[in-house]
């Protein structure tokens, strides 16, 4: 939502900047102004900034969430096995204390800039920023964001990347969907992920999940996946492979564009 | 959690808009919340009391409206109210709806004192033509 063009006024808040409603009124000899901004305004500017740059870079930028331990670095390190030879990619990972993830994402010879963020619970648009000051954009395809692994306060921080990667490990339940909402509907993509536990784990319900997802009224795509075993791996470079594909037409669009004033 | 960081954001924006309307003080923050922003109000009220210390918006209320849920269903064309874990359609039961209301994390409004001058700034601007667009 743009705070321009009144497209922020939602049938929950018309009422109260209407005349006559709760907002429209001035006290005498105060002033009352009417902002109708987002809270994170700054970080949305932020966010924005960066998406820009990875459009002008033709870079795809990918957020992966979850739970602490759902799998996220393994997934990265099976994909980089896959990819490296192919695409060039680069990992900005957060977490809270050491540089672990960083370093088993370089022992496999790709870049990652490691965000320790002492007790902040979530990146944001502008640890992402710094981070890519570090990063040379023009010779890579990929960049995966590995967010802190927090199922809440990521959801609610634009990084600037393009897809927003959800994963739910199958020790966790299937019914993680339904108890964390803000999560799974900003999810563009769900990986069930650690599926080789299915016939171990037989209360997830792969199903379950899926419904869980759609009574969130979200038509995201769902793979289940193992970085063990390498099940559903295929639909996973597929889905990355076509969002590639799509950005290039996306920045070639934007690039043939005549430019405006 | 992460509503402190939040709030940060909010006295920020807050300080910024003192500032540019050249204000003393801040008499109230007025906010609009819905249950699926991943913004609980009582931790941001809570935050807000130690995050507004020092600044303009020390003696600042911050009022909080908790939005509703509301989904427009794509098959039926129905507006219902919904539960933020089930944004079913609350007519036909369809799931394929569209979130109208109940993600928002927004500064609505915010009163401000001004000791000098009663010169029309451009906040009245701005608040008329919201009105406009919303007629």
């Amino acid at each position: 939502m743009c705070d321009t063009c009144g497209c922020n006024v939602t049938p929950g808040n018309a009422h109260l900047v209407q005349p006559g409603g709760r907002l429209s009124k001035t006290a005498d000899g105060r002033e009352a102004i009417d902002i109708l901004h987002g809270l994170l305004h700054a970080n949305d500017h932020s966010a924005e900034h960066n998406r820009e740059h990875f459009n002008k870079h033709g870079v795809l930028a990918v957020n992966l969430m979850s739970s602490p331990g759902a799998g996220k670095t393994s997934l990265l390190e099976a994909t980089i096995g896959v990819l490296k030879d192919e695409l060039s990619i680069a990992v900005i990972e957060g977490d809270l204390e050491t540089e672990n993830d960083a370093a088993r994402i370089r022992a496999h010879g790709v870049p990652a800039i490691q965000i320790t963020t002492g007790s902040a619970c979530h990146l944001d648009a502008h640890m992402v920023h710094d981070a890519l000051h570090q990063l040379d954009l023009d010779k890579l395809d990929i960049v995966f964001i590995e967010n802190v692994g927090n199922l809440v306060c990521p959801a609610s921080f634009d990084l600037g990347q393009h897809h927003n990667i959800t994963l739910l490990s199958v020790p966790e339940g299937d019914d993680k969907p339904a108890k964390y909402p803000v999560m799974f509907r900003a999810a563009d993509l769900v990986l069930l992920s650690k599926c080789d536990l299915l016939p171990v784990l037989d209360d997830f319900k792969p199903e379950n999940a899926r419904r869980y997802l759609r009574e969130l009224a979200s038509s995201a795509p769902v793979i289940e996946l193992s970085s063990k075993n390498n099940e559903g791996m295929d639909a996973w470079l597929h889905w990355l492979f076509s969002e590639l594909a799509e950005l290039e037409h996306r920045c070639g669009e934007i690039a043939a564009a005549p430019e405006t004033a | 959690m992460h509503e402190l960081a939040v709030c940060q954001a909010l006295i920020d924006q807050v300080e910024e808009i003192a500032l540019r309307e050249r204000a003393d003080q801040v008499l109230s923050i007025h906010l609009g919340i819905g249950p699926l922003s991943g913004v609980e109000p009582h931790l941001l009220e809570q935050a807000f009391s130690i995050a507004r210390a020092g600044g303009v918006a020390a003696g600042a209320e911050l009022l909080i409206d908790n939005l509703p849920v509301q989904v427009s269903c794509d098959q039926c064309g129905q507006t219902t109210d919904a539960l933020p874990a089930r944004l079913l359609c609350g007519a036909c039961g369809n799931w394929r709806t569209r979130l109208v209301s109940g993600d928002e994390l927004q500064l609505l409004h915010v009163e401000l004192v001004r000791q000098t001058g009663n010169e029309i700034t451009e906040s009245e601007t701005t608040r008329q033509q919201q009105h406009e667009r919303i007629n």
